[in-house]
């Protein structure tokens, strides 16, 4: 009914090539953003903020990272959340070290040093395919974490293993107050997210989705292998970096290894499966999916079954429960939420003649 | 070698093309799969504006061939010398920035992408607007976008497949997707084109359609072509010069006629030895 | 030197146990190119089951009979729910599904058995015996020789048997041996049956070792470098990369570890596997894909 491409007439090619092409889109899109920055706000409470939407943000954009190696350029890795304590160990250096420089430039520079880190792990991938690369990046996993744990400058010898964050500051305000960490993840995630959606639709989107469909007709028609997936890999370990530095500073409020362990990894890794391989708002849709259920099963189950049971079994159904349903979402689903999400456009558009 | 003849009787479509100097020299190359040997030792050259045919049977080495052309294959003896360069290996990326396109025998499109976007990938060497200006689709990044998009068009235009442009090419029928598979190379203006078997497995008017794109892309953008094509009807009709090659060695090279009376092509296609 | 004999042979035998992960793996992804994560999880639930059978006061054979049917039913039941409706998705698809499984199986397995450590007990001393002047565990002599014996059976198996040629067709095409007349879903069942035999092997030894508990399901970390080093399709490489693993990382740890801070135990096998890679990228025995255009 509403959706409908009819009566907008394209001119040029400019217009045809737009970020929305379909006026509706933009529309959508825009009241998106309105909710987010405005709506929400208005109605949600502390507990909101700092335990659902922040932790949804960061982990959409650590989604979007990956994405962007495994989706786009079909470099499949298990070593994501190394690339975000890169990050996050970076920030708190950073910001720790040169307080004088504002956070977001610090931002920055960790996203860039985990570029760097991940360019380095990214250099097998010349060599090394599919399942090979994917165990090799459990190196990056592996190595990382131990020079967290066991070189003592980048914790600053703290023996604790977990060190806190110090507030992040903007023109003399203290980021502090979970509206303001909201309004802070927030900005930062929906610009990334904008410039990714920018980048995977030029050029360098076309050349990584080229080497991820058939890398050898890629080189023949021109695209360097060696320049394209390290590109990959750098761009996917920034966005990673800042998802880390945000995840130590706006979520968690300290900076610790075990936040960055496999299974971290692994998460990172679902998200992208079960939100859509290759789409931006895939990683949205399977961070708000990975993130929530647990949640979910967690109170629902406290809500059916409340004292019937222990707790160590609703541990144990939760879990059951949350591995049932990923092979369930698999299943009906292959590629993906965001896949559902186009079916349900192009049947909207269609409708109600769908032939 | 640099011999100038007007091709008049070749040219089906009556026009006069000037076939130019020689544009690729391939000298003495071997190149072998551990103990099987692809290719032995085979010369040849091909001149511009040239449509040149590289025939023969079924694991004779014509693949193998376009592959060390491009760069894919890195033989182990021989060299190759295109448009006044001469190189013993190079990259495939190389060889497409020299101006080198091709199609694949099994269709090598990307499927997770739409047509145009398939198309596209073929100006994405011209491209060299860096990521930020991409990022930020702004500047440079920007107008490059919308360039290369009008010339893209003009490609669509040319192959007719206006009406499947925003179509993933997973989509499409094989006809189709090999449709597609020229206007990719062709985005990307090539001085040579390297056509493997563009024909293979289509119906009758297919073939004659993909037929009459070669001729017109010869035509039109002067693009000098090599075509592995087992239909001889096609082969006899569109060439100028061809090569013949059996077991990985040459065994005859010459006009259309002159190949199809040479007594050891007609041994090798119907079969003395075997 | 007898040191560092010992060191070595701690080392090989230690990479035995992780080669008995790692077989388990290279049977699955031969037959359907399916890499599954969930082995190590199997190899706990199997040792979790025998464990809480022989609690019950089962017979010990009684008990490893029933964990067998045990695992003969996960067979059935991973090939009817998970692996046949994702006939022809994506291999990484797959890989999610298994882990998706493992998941499933950690809680499973706990909500069935409960959550506490287990002691197992095969009945193996693991008391040192001196072989010249060099000390080695009696425990991991057997581990070895029980890994060499289901080697040898999986390689006849393969190699001589009209299902091992049927397994082999599988997993060089699906479709091919599907068109030929081979029973692609007979083949799945029987690949998981085998699969989860070498885990209850696997878990038991292991089981025995660190005692049955959830770290059980992480050794599969251990067999991923034995996995790139030997090559996924390979069981001479599953046996080879485990041999070099362990030794190597043994010996990695007691020279090598005390001067960077130690824990390097984790790390190191997968760095060796990626220097290996870079050399051999499919591995020391994986098959080299010829790649065609």
């Amino acid at each position: 009914m509403f959706y409908r491409e009819t009566g907008q007439f394209k001119t040029s090619y400019a217009a045809d090539d737009a970020i929305f092409p379909i006026r509706q889109d933009f529309l959508g899109f825009g009241i998106i953003m309105l909710i987010a920055f405005v709506g929400i706000p208005l109605v949600s409470n502390e507990y909101y903020f700092v335990a659902i939407l922040v932790p949804f943000l960061i982990s959409g954009l650590a989604a979007l990272g990956l994405n962007i190696l495994t989706g786009y350029a079909g470099q499949l890795s298990l070593g994501a959340a190394a690339f975000m304590s890169v990050g996050a160990f970076s920030a708190w250096n950073f910001i720790t070290r040169l307080p004088e420089i504002p956070f977001v430039i610090s931002f920055i520079l960790s996203g860039l040093a985990a570029a760097a880190v991940g360019v380095f792990f990214g250099i097998p991938s010349l060599r090394i395919k599919g399942f090979y690369l994917a165990v090799a990046t459990l190196a990056a996993q592996f190595f990382i974490e131990w020079i967290f744990t066991h070189v003592g400058w980048f914790y600053n010898y703290d023996p604790s293993g977990s060190i806190s964050t110090p507030p992040l500051t903007l023109f003399g305000f203290e980021l502090t107050s979970p509206i303001s960490r909201y309004y802070t993840t927030l900005t930062i995630v929906s610009v990334l997210a904008l410039l990714a959606k920018n980048m995977m639709r030029c050029s360098i989107g076309r050349d990584f989705m080229a080497v991820r469909d058939m890398d050898i007709a890629a080189e023949v028609i021109g695209i360097p292998m060696l320049k394209t997936k390290l590109l990959a890999f750098a761009i996917s370990s920034f966005y990673l970096g800042i998802a880390g530095a945000l995840w130590a500073f706006t979520y968690l409020g300290n900076v610790e290894p075990a936040a960055f362990d496999i299974s971290m990894s692994l998460r990172i890794l679902f998200m992208i499966i079960v939100g859509g391989v290759g789409t931006i708002l895939g990683s949205f849709i399977g961070a708000a999916f990975i993130l929530l259920l647990p949640i979910f099963l967690n109170i629902s189950a406290h809500a059916l079954l409340g004292d019937l049971v222990s707790q160590q079994f609703l541990v144990v159904a939760e879990l059951m429960v949350f591995g049932g349903l990923i092979i369930f979402f698999l299943i009906i689903e292959p590629q993906g939420m965001a896949r559902l999400w186009q079916i349900v456009k192009e049947k909207i558009r269609m409708w109600p003649f769908p032939y | 070698m640099a011999e100038v003849e007007v091709a008049t009787a070749a040219s089906p479509t009556g026009k006069v093309r000037q076939i130019g100097d020689t544009i690729l020299e391939v000298e003495d190359i071997t190149l072998s799969f551990g103990g099987l040997v692809a290719v032995n030792d085979v010369s040849f050259n091909v001149r511009e504006h040239e449509i040149f045919s590289i025939i023969g049977p079924n694991g004779a080495g014509k693949s193998s061939m376009l592959n060390v052309i491009n760069g894919v294959y890195h033989p182990q003896k021989g060299q190759i010398t295109f448009n006044g360069k001469t190189r013993k290996h190079m990259k495939a990326h190389h060889s497409a920035a020299e101006g080198i396109a091709r199609t694949f025998q099994n269709i090598a499109l990307f499927k997770g992408m739409t047509v145009l976007d398939n198309v596209m990938t073929g100006r994405n060497k011209m491209m060299k607007s860096n990521f930020l200006t991409q990022a930020l689709y702004w500047g440079k990044g920007r107008n490059e976008e919308i360039t290369h998009r009008r010339k893209v068009e003009d490609v669509i235009d040319f192959l007719q497949i206006q009406a499947i442009r925003k179509t993933p090419v997973g989509r499409l029928p094989y006809g189709l997707q090999k449709r597609v598979e020229l206007a990719r190379a062709l985005a990307a203006e090539p001085k040579l084109l390297l056509l493997d078997e563009p024909m293979a497995g289509m119906n009758v008017e297919e073939k004659e359609d993909m037929c009459r794109f070669v001729l017109d892309i010869n035509d039109e953008f002067g693009t000098t072509i090599i075509l592995i094509e087992h239909d001889m009807g096609v082969v006899m009709d569109l060439s100028d010069r061809v090569v013949v090659l059996n077991y990985g060695v040459k065994i005859a090279d010459g006009t259309p006629y002159d190949v199809c009376n040479n007594q050891a092509v007609i041994d090798a296609y119907l079969g003395v030895t075997e | 030197m007898s040191f560092f004999m010992e060191v070595l042979i701690a080392g090989l035998l230690a990479g035995v146990m992780y080669s008995l992960v790692a077989l388990g793996f290279v049977l699955i992804f031969k037959a359907s190119g399916v890499l599954n994560y969930a082995q190590g999880t199997m190899a706990l639930f199997a040792a979790l089951s025998f464990v809480s059978f022989v609690e019950m006061g089962i017979n010990f054979w009684v008990a490893l009979l029933l964990t067998a049917i045990i695992m003969v039913i996960l067979a059935f039941v991973v090939e009817r729910v998970v692996l046949r409706p994702l006939v022809n998705q994506p291999l990484i698809t797959l890989f999610m599904a298994t882990i998706g499984l493992s998941f499933f199986l950690e809680g499973f397995a706990q909500a069935l058995w409960g959550s506490q450590v287990h002691r197992l007990e095969l009945g193996i001393s693991d008391d040192p015996i001196f072989i010249g002047d060099i000390m080695v565990s009696q425990f991991d002599i057997f581990a070895g020789v029980t890994a060499a014996a289901m080697v040898a059976g999986l390689a006849f198996f393969f190699s001589k048997t009209k299902m091992g040629r049927a397994l082999r067709a599988v997993a060089d095409d699906h479709q091919a041996a599907l068109s030929i007349g081979i029973p692609l879903r007979h083949i799945w069942v029987l690949v998981w049956v085998v699969a989860g035999f070498v885990a209850i092997v696997a878990g038991l030894l292991w089981g025995s070792r660190l005692g049955v508990q959830f770290a059980l399901s992480l050794i599969i970390l251990k067999a991923f470098p034995v996995l790139i080093l030997g090559g996924f399709e390979s069981i001479p490489g599953a046996i080879v990369g485990g041999l070099i693993i362990g030794s190597s990382e043994k010996l990695a740890e007691v020279y090598l570890g005390p001067y960077v801070g130690g824990g390097i135990e984790n790390f190191f096998p997968y760095m060796l596997a990626l220097a290996f890679l870079l050399i051999r990228p499919y591995g020391l025995f994986g098959e080299v894909h010829i790649e065609r255009v």
